[in-house]
């Protein structure tokens, strides 16, 4: 038998990106800017990274299912052989355990489940349990994907890494938390290209440069996307000409783009204009990425 | 000393607009800006540093190429994947737990602590600030929140300050729970969205969690009626009261744009209704 080489590695597109939507500061339209550029450009596949929050479903309105409970290993101390030496506690550098004359006490929401504790024990008396820390659930089509992370839990990474592993085959698009911290990181890390989305606001330029300073040390190509372009000042647009980050896109300051927002409807619904505008954004990101 | 955390669960709901104001508006208070990884009370505040803290976390393996024999076995054993091709220890996956350390025949490795942010004890025209930067890409968020909280407590007492006001970060993670823990009180501010009910219901979870109790104020309550009504209901259903509403409005952008709080840049209606609401926390949190 013959074997003929598949059609779709002819033709030139480009291979699959791994695009972050980011922002130091909250609420400047992370959400807004992740749901309607996959929306608007086929094949595409997003997955909310913000796991404490995640909002991208209340635009989409997918039933979602559940695919996986997230766990991290923590300690289980066999009181059987536990000789209560105190070399566990000594070693972990989260204060997870403490050691006791007569016990050993395990916090296991401090526990970053890197296995040390048992690697020292001298007695054999620490095995691993599961504890959950959040779920993983998709949609039916298998384009999107969220995490959640369970209330009161503060290890918001290991459940982001996890749901990276759900990216796929297409370009998938990553709403990331806020801020620069490690679930931040967390979600930037490994990726192609990421849009930082900021207003143009003394916060917002104040949290862009955060941002900025992020992503420039990982090296990875960045564009910014200005929302609520129209208000404040010209602070950010001024940075990002002084330090050659491209504006990629602007979106107005417009009661009618925060009127649909409230109701969870995508913006790129009401007005179809957009889409072209997302998808140039798309062809402007594949071209900084080649 | 009584204390009050401000937060949102969804960001930019207005959270370091409303603080900054009651800053401006309490009488002795310490402000602690505990949204370390995108601090913005500064800009209103301009402080004037007076003291600043170092802040050391966790570690990070540092593997010595010249004694390092490759074998591998701290690769097997990294729980992180924080080891890279050629034995280079990625800084940003490294969560500092020092099994590479502890398995390696060759003592190749160190762990080492470097400075991961700075705390500061600031003085501004209202009064002492307390803030902070994480360095870039840093852990431990949450240990940085905590040491700010603890400079707080022992700058208001010196400052004669009854009361701390402390600028939540947003979501429900490991900053907020330590920006949350042991206050008297917290402050939810919400916006009538989607978005903005579905993260104060999360973020209440929390606050019940910690048995903290709690008060809502509306920002931007005249975007979407409907959605108002429904945080309205909600909080009814809870048993929370509702500090106040206050409309969408470009005044904060105005008065962010001259580094001013809301109530130094205008006495218009808006500012009308961040001192209601400041007054209803204030009473809330006397009883």
């Amino acid at each position: 038998m013959q074997t003929t080489p598949a059609v779709d590695m002819i033709t030139t597109e480009t291979p699959n990106m791994k695009i972050t939507v980011a922002s130091g500061k909250g609420g400047t339209g992370k959400t807004t800017v992740a749901v309607n550029f996959f929306l608007s450009v086929p094949k595409t596949s997003l997955l909310d990274c913000d796991v404490e929050e995640p909002n991208s479903n209340l635009f989409l309105h997918n039933d979602l299912k559940k695919v996986k409970e997230v766990t991290i290993p923590v300690p289980v101390i066999d009181e059987q052989k536990c000789e209560h030496c105190g070399k566990c506690a000594d070693f972990c550098n989260y204060n997870a355990l403490a050691a006791l004359p007569q016990k050993v006490m395990v916090f296991s929401d401090l526990c970053h489940g890197c296995g040390g504790c048992s690697l020292v024990c001298p007695n054999d008396a620490i095995s691993e349990t599961g504890r959950s820390i959040g779920n993983i659930e998709r949609s039916l089509s298998g384009q999107f994907h969220t995490g959640l992370l369970n209330i009161g839990e503060a290890m918001a990474s290991p459940l982001i890494k996890e749901l990276k592993t759900y990216a796929g085959e297409n370009t998938v698009i990553m709403d990331a938390p806020p801020g620069t911290a490690c679930p931040m990181i967390t979600t930037v890390e490994d990726t192609d290209y990421c849009i930082l989305v900021t207003e143009p606001t003394p916060f917002g330029l104040n949290d862009l440069k955060l941002a900025a300073e992020v992503v420039r040390e990982m090296k990875i190509p960045a564009g910014v996307v200005i929302n609520r372009a129209g208000v404040g000042d010209g602070g950010v647009e001024e940075y990002c000409h002084q330090t050659g980050l491209p504006i990629i896109m602007e979106i107005p300051y417009d009661r009618r783009i925060a009127e649909v927002y409230s109701e969870g409807i995508p913006f790129v619904e009401t007005m179809p204009q957009w889409k072209e505008k997302f998808l140039q954004m798309f062809e402007t990101i594949k071209e900084a990425v080649r | 000393m009584k204390q009050l955390t401000v937060i949102s669960g969804k960001g930019g709901t207005g959270k370091t607009t409303l603080t900054s104001a009651f800053a401006a508006l309490a009488e002795n208070a310490t402000i602690a800006d505990c949204d370390v990884d995108a601090a913005n009370m500064h800009l209103l505040l301009q402080p004037e540093i007076i003291k600043t803290y170092d802040f050391t976390a966790l570690p990070t393996a540092n593997i010595h190429l010249e004694q390092c024999t490759g074998c591998g076995i701290c690769v097997d054993n990294c729980r992180f994947g924080a080891i890279k091709e050629g034995f280079e220890i990625d800084p940003y996956i490294c969560e500092g737990c020092g099994v590479c350390e502890y398995v390696c025949p060759a003592d190749a490795v160190t762990m080492e602590y470097n400075k991961c942010g700075e705390a500061y004890e600031s003085k501004t025209r209202f009064g002492p600030l307390v803030h902070a930067k994480l360095g870039i890409g840093e852990e431990a968020g949450g240990k940085l929140v905590t040491l700010v909280r603890e400079i707080a407590e022992e700058v208001g007492p010196k400052n004669n300050c009854d009361t701390i006001i402390i600028d939540g970060p947003p979501g429900t993670g490991c900053s907020v729970i330590a920006a949350l823990t042991g206050v008297d009180i917290a402050l939810v501010v919400t916006e009538p969205t989607v978005a903005g009910i579905h993260d104060l219901k999360r973020v209440m979870e929390v606050t019940e969690h910690f048995e903290i109790p709690s008060l809502v104020c509306i920002n931007k309550s005249d975007i979407n009626d409907n959605k108002r009504r429904e945080i309205e209901k909600f909080c009814t259903q809870k048993g929370i009261k509702i500090a106040g509403e206050i409309p969408y409005d470009t005044t904060p952008t105005e008065a962010m744009v001259e580094g001013k709080t809301i109530v130094e840049y205008t006495d218009n209606s808006f500012a009308k209704c961040v001192i209601e609401v400041w007054e209803e926390v204030k009473e809330e949190m006397q009883s």
